[in-house]
């Protein structure tokens, strides 16, 4: 407006009278509407909720109905109005078209609400952006330096990528505009075009190099802003301003070395906002170059040695240096101080200073982590801080610095924290621990101790696979077993109800290896009638889940046979319990356990003889929780039928790995005697026949189907067989056939094949043909090899032989470790066949058996 | 870059909200109601930092007020405290030790202020006396506009003189 205004002025003309006059009209028909801070105080006074709600809805229909009425009077004031009832959270999308109309008012109030308007009610997705460009495009040519600070300020909010293409000529002009201020807002608008539409970075480029020569700060901060983010945004730019090194370099210096100036002087530090951007930049641009790094060594060393660290600002400087530092080709030396400097943070008071600490070593732990070693104590110490942010990272970081040299006072600090941590924590925590101790153990009676510590304080937050991993361990470890149960029995008599992984693991134990427990020499003297109401105590709390349960009553189970005088009448009481439990699964293991101690009990201890070591080479893949009590199960699921000669097979097969001396006690003098007295024949002529090899008999009875099912899944299951053996191998069409055998009209030919990508697996079909004018029931063929061999067996197509001809095939996959000739022992059983054939064969190459 | 600016009492209510990338309303809110929740069931003494989604949010509290800020993961957390603080010396300076009610009360005055510190979500102007100038001058224009018209108003009407806005 112009200054003579002020007074009456008899020139008016005559539109500016009749504008005033209608106004005035206006004001007489509808009343004055209540002002901003009479509404802010009615809301406030509201004492409710739906009072608030009243007023706010009172309020919002009587703006309403001025925008209907176009009042514009007073539009001003309801639109501001209008943009506090939006920030309750009250809708105001019907103001965004009134925010226009204000912006296109001449009077600079009516434009600077209306703008402020744009930026809260609109968003860069709404359809009224024509109308708002169009707005734009004349107050970024207006002549006043505010209403275009205004526009700009509202583009770089509001920006969509067509106004960022309609807009960018102005803002690229407005760069170059004579005016400081007007200058860094269009330098800030360009670096938003730029992130909505990267494309047009190229308008901009020629303006922006300018920049960096001003010696306004507002200017040169944003021209780095926009710089930074055009280097970020394509490689050639980055290449292009790597000739600014030098000029970023000398900004930054003068900077430091500059007296102290009032105007942008932060407690001390000289225009801190400004330093970040340009390391920051420095950073970008000494990313993987060696010169460029070079020339911002001394600058970067300077910067870090002479930042006052006092205050939150002088850390924030050295902060960004130590980022600019390790992204950077620095120097050795240059390294070394920066960690040193997140060192000396790491002792700061102000918890804010220790985060970024943290969370950069970890960025760096992996490139320099002997240098962040030596603040390792530190570090450790950061586990106790009462922000739990802070312990996170330094738990992180912690593991991080774990290695063989340190883990045993590493893990004292970690299994602490472990047992205060909070529950967030634990599950993470125990299986890094569990990682760590099982990469790093100086010896397994540490790592079990610690697997130990670590089930009891992490409780239920344990992984299941620790389960199985410690069971493993303990399996394979028989030196240990001894002091573990006793240790385990220790932990048992607590109340571990929020541990339930312990406790299956316990009784997993204490079942397996109940004799050591009470053996006169074990670290705990219990008696069995201690262990046995221990038992009965677990199996009756409702806290324990019913997969704990299955552990309990399987190891239960197994103890029946592991004491010297056990209370069977008790044990056998405690299971059949369970016969009627609701728990389907807890329920069949009743049943099938109360069966070893009535009809079958001349099973029982051969069916829970001590497993063999389990495989550790596979950690954590197969065995899950209650994977275990699984195996029993299907020990157990045998029909009663089958169960005489499976039991033998079981056991050679369970006693397989233990050593022959296992298996020369069959459980019972059963009609099946001179199966085993045969099988046993059959592996002591392999022995003679192989010098002190051990060998691993495999026999199965192909009865039929579900019992060989039975028995392969043991045998893989024990033997780990490797999987592509499961699947068909690829075979060569060379084939021989042999006659392995042919007596009493029985003959048995082999006809070999090598698989084609696996040469030391030969495939050998076996074909049966009976020859008699009777049928062969029930046969059987067995083989056995030795144990550096791996023999699979797939089904057979039938148990009976017809007579006249009749044929039954099946297949063998035997896998040696080198290609040697293949040696087996096979025999045959069936019971209309008298004679027992027992042939030492060798299988030479790949074509030719050879009786012995 | 800054992605969002977010004001708020201890009471959990909303005093000012700067958001530099478009987001829908009901995402807005959503945002704003999950960060109110979990800043204020901090307890004082854990840091100001937390990660939230992919971004960090730095935030401090001024006697009954929180100031929040959401910034990118390669942005320095400090500098945003020292951002945050510069905008409450401006805010201290412009209303001569500020309380929340001049907030509440004058709230589009902090909307212009931080415009003036901030724009697109980064700094421009890391001067105060520049900052407070701009405001200055243009409060003055705002004045003059409204001198004028209480002029008019004098001339031709008899009806009261028309305040500022937010007076």
């Amino acid at each position: 407006m112009n200054p003579t205004d002020h007074g009456f002025n008899p020139a008016f003309n005559m539109a500016v009278i009749k504008e005033v006059f209608n106004e005035a009209l206006e004001r007489v028909r509808t009343p004055t509407p209540m002002r901003l801070r009479d509404l802010i105080r009615q809301i406030r006074a509201a004492r409710t909720a739906a009072e608030e709600r009243g007023v706010i809805n009172k309020e919002c229909a009587y703006i309403r109905s001025t925008f209907r009425e176009e009042d514009s009077v007073w539009r001003c004031r309801n639109i501001a109005k209008l943009l506090y009832i939006h920030m309750l959270g009250y809708p105001a999308h019907f103001g965004q078209l009134e925010c226009l109309k204000l912006i296109a008012s001449p009077r600079f109030t009516d434009k600077r609400i209306g703008y402020l308007g744009a930026m809260l009610l609109l968003d860069e997705r709404q359809d009224v952006h024509l109308l708002i460009t169009n707005c734009l495009k004349n107050d970024l040519n207006s002549s006043t330096q505010f209403v275009v600070g205004l526009a700009l300020c509202t583009l770089g909010a509001i920006a969509s990528p067509e106004m960022s293409r309609d807009l960018a000529g102005e803002v690229e002009r407005l760069m170059k505009s004579p005016n400081a201020y007007v200058r860094k807002k269009a330098a800030l608008c360009a670096y938003r075009i730029i992130l909505k539409v990267p494309e047009l970075m190229e308008i901009f480029l020629p303006a922006t190099r300018s920049l960096l020569s001003e010696k306004n700060h507002g200017v040169l901060i944003t021209g780095v802003s926009l710089i930074t983010e055009m280097c970020e945004n394509s490689v050639d730019t980055l290449q292009h301003f790597k000739k600014i090194v030098p000029n970023l370099v000398r900004i930054l210096k003068n900077l430091i070395l500059a007296g102290y100036s009032p105007e942008h002087d932060v407690s001390g530090v000289s225009d801190p906002f400004l330093q970040v951007k340009i390391l920051r930049l420095l950073r970008i641009l000494g990313k993987n170059d060696v010169e460029a790094s070079e020339a911002m060594n001394d600058i970067l060393a300077q910067v870090a040695t002479n930042t006052e660290t006092t205050k939150n600002v002088g850390n924030t400087i050295l902060y960004e240096t130590v980022l600019s530092i390790m992204d950077i080709r620095s120097e050795s030396g240059l390294r070394v101080l920066a960690i040193n400097i997140l060192g000396r943070f790491l002792l700061n008071n102000d918890k804010n200073i220790r985060y970024v600490a943290l969370n950069t070593l970890l960025k760096t732990v992996h490139v320099d982590t002997s240098a962040v070693q030596r603040h390792r104590t530190t570090i450790l110490e950061c586990l106790k801080d009462p922000d739990v942010s802070i312990r996170r990272r330094a738990l992180e970081l912690s593991f991080a610095l774990v290695n063989a040299n340190n883990i045993k006072a590493m893990m004292k600090e970690l299994l602490t924290f472990l047992e205060k941590a909070d529950p967030e924590f634990k599950e993470m925590a125990s299986s890094r621990i569990v990682l760590a101790a099982e990469r790093y153990s100086p010896s397994i009676k540490w790592h079990l101790d610690t697997l130990l510590s670590v089930l009891i304080a992490a409780g239920n937050y344990i992984r299941d696979d620790v389960v199985s991993n410690v069971i493993q361990l303990m399996t394979a470890n028989p030196s240990q077993q001894s002091y573990m149960v006793g240790q385990l029995w220790s932990a048992l008599e607590n109340d571990n109800s929020d541990r339930q992984p312990l406790i299956q693991i316990a009784t997993w134990c204490i079942g397996e290896f109940g004799d050591m427990l009470l053996s006169p020499d074990s670290n705990v003297q219990i008696s069995e009638t201690e262990v046995i109401a221990v038992y009965h105590r677990l199996l009756t709390s409702p806290q324990n889940s019913p997969i704990t349960k299955q552990y309990c009553l399987t190891s239960l189970t197994k103890l029946s046979t592991r004491f010297q005088h056990p209370d069977t009448h008790k044990i056998q009481e405690l299971i059949e319990s369970f016969g009627s439990h609701v728990q389907m699964e807890l329920q069949q293991r009743g049943v099938e356990y109360s069966q070893l101690f009535g009809k079958y009990a001349y099973l029982r201890n051969g069916l829970l003889e001590r497993m063999p070591a389990l495989e550790i080479t596979k950690p954590s893949t197969n065995t899950h929780n209650g994977s275990v009590s699984q195996d029993a199960d299907e020990e157990e699921s045998v029909s009663p039928a089958e169960n005489q000669s499976n039991s033998n097979a079981l056991l050679v097969l369970l006693g397989g790995d233990t050593g022959d001396n296992d298996i020369i006690k069959p459980p019972a003098k059963a009609p099946s005697l001179d199966t085993n007295q045969d099988l046993l024949d059959l592996l002591g002529g392999l022995d003679s026949g192989m010098d002190s090899i051990s060998e691993k008999p495999i026999d199965l009875k192909l009865n039929n189907d579900s019992s060989i099912q039975n028995n392969n899944n043991i045998l893989s299951m024990i033997n780990s067989t490797p999987d592509y053996l499961a699947e068909p191998l690829p075979i060569t069409p060379q084939t021989r056939d042999t006659t392995v055998y042919d007596k009493g009209g029985l003959r048995i030919d082999f006809s070999s094949q090598k698989a084609a990508d696996v040469p030391n697996t030969t495939s050998i079909n076996v074909s049966a043909h009976n020859t008699t004018a009777t049928d062969f029931t029930e046969f059987v063929f067995q083989a056995a090899v030795p144990r550096t061999f791996q023999l699979k067996l797939l089904p057979p197509s039938g148990t009976i032989i017809t007579a006249d001809g009749g044929t039954v095939t099946q297949i063998l996959r035997v896998t040696t470790p080198t290609p040697a000739p293949v040696r087996m022992r096979i025999r045959k059983l069936t019971t209309s066949l008298p004679t027992v054939f027992n042939d030492n064969l060798t299988f030479c190459g790949a074509s030719n058996f050879s009786p012995d | 870059m800054m992605q969002f600016m977010l004001l708020f009492s201890r009471q959990g209510k909303l005093r000012l909200q700067k958001w530099y990338n478009a987001h829908p309303d009901k995402l807005k809110k959503k945002i704003t109601r999950e960060l109110i929740t979990t800043i204020l069931a901090r307890k004082p003494k854990m840091c100001s930092f937390l990660e939230w989604k992919d971004l960090k949010i730095v935030y401090k509290r001024y006697a009954s007020l929180y100031f929040c800020c959401a910034i990118e993961q390669g942005d320095n957390e400090l500098l945003t405290l020292e951002i945050i603080h510069r905008y409450v010396e401006l805010l201290d300076k412009y209303f001569g030790s500020v309380c929340e009610l001049d907030i509440i009360f004058n709230f589009e005055k902090a909307y212009f202020i931080l415009d003036e510190l901030l724009l697109g979500g980064e700094i421009q102007e890391t001067s105060k006396k520049n900052v407070l100038k701009a405001i200055a001058a243009q409060d003055l224009l705002q004045e003059d506009e409204a001198k004028v018209h209480e002029l008019r108003y004098k001339n031709f009407s008899n009806s009261a003189p028309l305040e500022r806005i937010s007076s």
